[in-house]
């Protein structure tokens, strides 16, 4: 089964869990990361620019309509919802959903009614719930989904509300999630 | 990538296409995915299990009407949103706007008018606010009732005040505002030269030619097809050499009129009209 999206969310802690998952994650790595983050509405791209220095894939913050591409990682801009589209990004200034915008759900929601079983979704760190109706939204078309396993994340309750709300497919320690996406987007090996 | 439409993916073509039959509004070329998001937070508010129950309540109910258009209007704005912006407008921008006799500036999609009083106010302190006219523009003409009284909430000007200062303001902000019973009302002396008017990007065409377009935020909303709708409208409606002024995370670069411009400020989102 090949994958047109991987979508990550994750609030509180979320900075040094993404540095684990993008540095275990090889540079031929192709199917597209997506990633909504929350963080502050006046923030730069200085997010960008530190994880860029974890990984050889291209980071962008999205521009509006910008286009999904093999071996790309994108990131939710501050003060804006990500949203996916056939084949590009869609942004809003809708209100924060759970006070959050960029918000997971958005990001999520908009992700499985595009692609549906051909992607995954993995929620990381937080603390809150913003992110359990998005993934509850991917299982129920059919994609992938899993969650980091919460003693290993510095902040448990997003986790813990998703285990405890979706029948998750996975539920894994920080360390394990991105040798599990090399697995899953390319079983036959690179 | 999935191509088969799913029944909701069905209904919710079905609905725009419902809506402007019968009523003229048109959102068959806006982006889907924030529409459709909006349409379901719309059936959740009104307690209906799927669109297709939706599209019957509105082809019978006027009322509904109403209210699905009130809640697919987004109105996120606020004064000297984006400071970043405001420093390079009046550093890169006013200089050139200096050497015209007559400016005219047009903001789109302004709706309830924080950003139109704050360019008037960045214009007035830098001395050219006399020989400027804003055209404050939206399609919903509710919002533009509150833009024509320039009173907002008085809760706001903590915030408000602390974006001015970020965009290099240069003087109290409290002098630009009476504050009276929650509400804080902005001077007459602002509005002296702004014009206030219904007009629809999506239906409507150009009303004049522009030294400066600012349109930060809205064309978000439109796919592809309508943003190069929008973007020759814009262009036409520039003079050679006139500013186009998007938002933070808009760009010229997915557009059939990338070639129109050059950057006068990339990441500030300032193009200027090149030919």
């Amino acid at each position: 089964m090949a994958f047109n999206l991987v979508a990550i969310g994750t609030s509180l802690g979320g900075l040094s869990a993404l540095k684990i998952v993008l540095q275990n994650l090889p540079e031929r790595f192709i199917t597209p990361i997506a990633i909504a983050q929350h963080r502050h509405k006046e923030s730069d791209n200085t997010l960008s620019s530190l994880l860029q220095q974890f990984t050889g894939l291209p980071i962008h913050e999205v521009e509006d309509k910008q286009k999904i591409l093999p071996g790309h990682v994108y990131i939710a801009p501050a003060d804006y919802h990500l949203l996916v589209e056939a084949g590009h990004f869609s942004l809003s200034t809708d209100e924060p959903v759970s006070y959050a915008r960029p918000s997971i759900d958005v990001l999520l929601e908009s992700a499985a009614d595009v692609y549906g079983s051909q992607m995954i979704a993995i929620l990381l760190t937080g603390a809150n719930r913003d992110g359990v109706q998005g993934l509850a939204a991917v299982k129920a078309r059919g994609g992938v989904t899993i969650v980091q396993e919460p003693q290993t994340a510095e902040s448990p309750i997003l986790p813990r509300a998703a285990i405890s709300t979706v029948q998750v497919d996975s539920i894994l320690p920080l360390p394990c999630i991105a040798p599990y996406l090399v697995h899953l987007c390319n079983p036959a090996g690179w | 990538m999935t191509t088969e439409l799913n029944p909701e993916d069905i209904e919710f073509q079905l609905l725009v296409e419902g809506i402007y039959c019968r009523y003229g509004y048109d959102f068959r070329n806006y982006a889907p995915a924030s529409l459709k998001r909006r349409i379901r937070r719309f059936l959740h508010v009104e307690g209906l299990p799927t669109i297709s129950a939706l599209q019957d309540r509105i082809l019978h109910d006027q009322d509904c009407i109403k209210r699905l258009l009130l809640s697919l209007t987004v109105n996120t704005t606020a004064m000297f949103r984006d400071p970043g912006f405001y420093i390079a407008f009046r550093e890169q921008v006013v200089p050139i706007l200096r050497t015209y006799p007559f400016i005219r500036i047009w903001h789109a999609g302004c709706s309830t008018g924080q950003e139109v009083y704050s360019m008037a106010i960045l214009l007035q302190e830098a001395g050219i606010y006399h020989r400027c006219r804003i055209y404050g523009t939206d399609a919903n003409e509710q919002v533009l009732q509150t833009a024509r009284t320039g009173i907002y909430p008085y809760k706001q000007m903590q915030e408000y005040t602390r974006l001015y200062l970020k965009a290099g303001g240069q003087r109290s902000f409290s002098e630009y505002y009476t504050a009276n019973h929650g509400s804080a009302i902005f001077h007459p002396s602002l509005r002296e030269h702004i014009v206030f008017g219904q007009h629809n990007l999506v239906t409507d065409r150009s009303f004049n030619e522009f030294n400066v377009i600012i349109c930060r935020n809205v064309l978000i909303y439109f796919n592809q097809t309508l943003q190069n709708q929008v973007h020759g409208l814009f262009y036409n409606s520039l003079c050679n050499f006139g500013i186009l002024g998007l938002g933070k995370q808009e760009t010229i670069r997915f557009t059939a009129y990338e070639g129109c411009y050059e950057a006068l400020v990339s990441a500030e989102k300032l193009y200027r009209r090149c030919n």
